[in-house]
């Protein structure tokens, strides 16, 4: 009862908290003077046609350095965890689904034609970074979800770890690489003018911007596909 | 306007994670109620970013150069949605990995079982 009733305190006091925000809220009508040099600069400095991306890769690219730290992290902190010799995962891999139901045809046939929708999906999102609303991020989850679709299907299937490590170390290396490139050849550690602008909109453009965005997707892709795998039985 | 209907939705949402994270005793739920509180947070930051009139801050041929400083939204709330979307799910997963450790020790997901921790 004392739970219950404060539960109900806690829920209205942030409702009242929110409701007083919502109340307080007015819409910008213009830019803040941060935000509209951002959309400034990124096409007029970086050419990049996709001032988030920009911003991600370049401006604040050493965040997305951390972030990608972080998500290293937890595909080593969730090997931690889920490692060791666990009553399930011991055994060969075979064994492990004995007397599992198999997918649905509909599962086989749909895993076989999506696949490599899904792959060519990826690549598009990870490459057009720079010009349309993608990057390597949201890229690398879509590869992931492919992964995800492969290991529902063929419970089997077996990505192969010491490959997926070695592409994450060198695609994160060459990321670093990059980035002391820009602070050799360019105004800083990330900058991306080492390579020519280009043409602004076009595919090969923005400098290193396609080339960051393509290690940051090869990367995140195989972290979280190997994330996935350690949560399998 | 717009901006009001998104943060509010987004509020909402993080009311609800709250409310089940509060409320069931299942590690599972709560896990979907942190998530989702995660993603009412990606709401609002987003929805603060809206400016009236605004599009995507995507320079093409719907919004060009000369016009965009006047017609896009802020770029810097939907970066840090990005990165915060990311941190997410890997918080995510993590508490997911303790789910499964925590079931293996004791047989069962109810946050009820576990109470070496509680004082």
């Amino acid at each position: 009862m004392i739970r219950r009733l404060s539960i109900i305190v806690a829920i209205v006091a942030f409702g009242l908290v929110f409701a007083s925000l919502v109340i307080g809220h007015t819409e910008q009508q213009s830019l803040l003077p941060l935000a509209e040099s951002y959309i400034r600069l990124v096409p007029q400095e970086l050419g990049a046609a996709n001032v988030i991306t920009g911003i991600l890769l370049t401006y604040r690219a050493f965040d997305t350095l951390g972030e990608v730290a972080v998500l290293f992290m937890v595909a080593a902190g969730v090997g931690l965890v889920l490692g060791g010799e666990r009553p399930p995962r011991s055994g060969p891999l075979e064994d492990r689904f004995e007397g599992a139901r198999p997918p649905s045809e509909i599962v086989q046939t749909g895993t076989q034609i999506l696949v490599p929708l899904i792959s060519i999906f990826a690549a598009y999102i990870i490459m057009n970074g720079h010009l349309t609303a993608g990057g390597g991020f949201q890229g690398g989850a879509v590869i992931a979800s492919g992964v995800l679709l492969m290991l529902l299907t063929y419970p089997q299937y077996q990505p192969n770890p010491e490959f997926l490590g070695v592409t994450e170390s060198v695609a994160g290396a060459l990321f670093v690489l990059t980035g002391i490139a820009g602070l050799i050849a360019a105004g800083g550690f990330l900058d991306n003018r080492i390579l020519p602008l280009g043409q602004f909109g076009a595919f090969f453009s923005a400098g290193t911007i396609p080339i960051l965005s393509a290690l940051l997707g090869i990367k995140v892709g195989c972290e979280l596909s190997v994330i996935l795998e350690r949560f399998r039985p | 306007m717009i901006s009001s209907i998104v943060l509010t939705t987004g509020l909402l949402l993080i009311l609800i994670g709250l409310w089940g994270m509060l409320t069931h005793r299942n590690i599972l739920r709560i896990v979907i109620g942190f998530s989702l509180m995660g993603t009412g947070t990606h709401i609002v930051i987003v929805a603060i970013g809206y400016v009236a009139n605004g599009t995507a801050p995507i320079i093409d041929h719907a919004l060009s150069l000369s016009e965009a400083a006047s017609r896009a939204v802020d770029p810097i709330p939907s970066a840090l949605a990005v990165t915060a979307i990311v941190i997410g799910m890997a918080v995510t997963a993590v508490m997911l990995a303790y789910a499964i450790r925590l079931y293996e020790a004791k047989r069962t997901l109810s946050i009820d079982a576990f109470t070496e921790s509680k004082w």
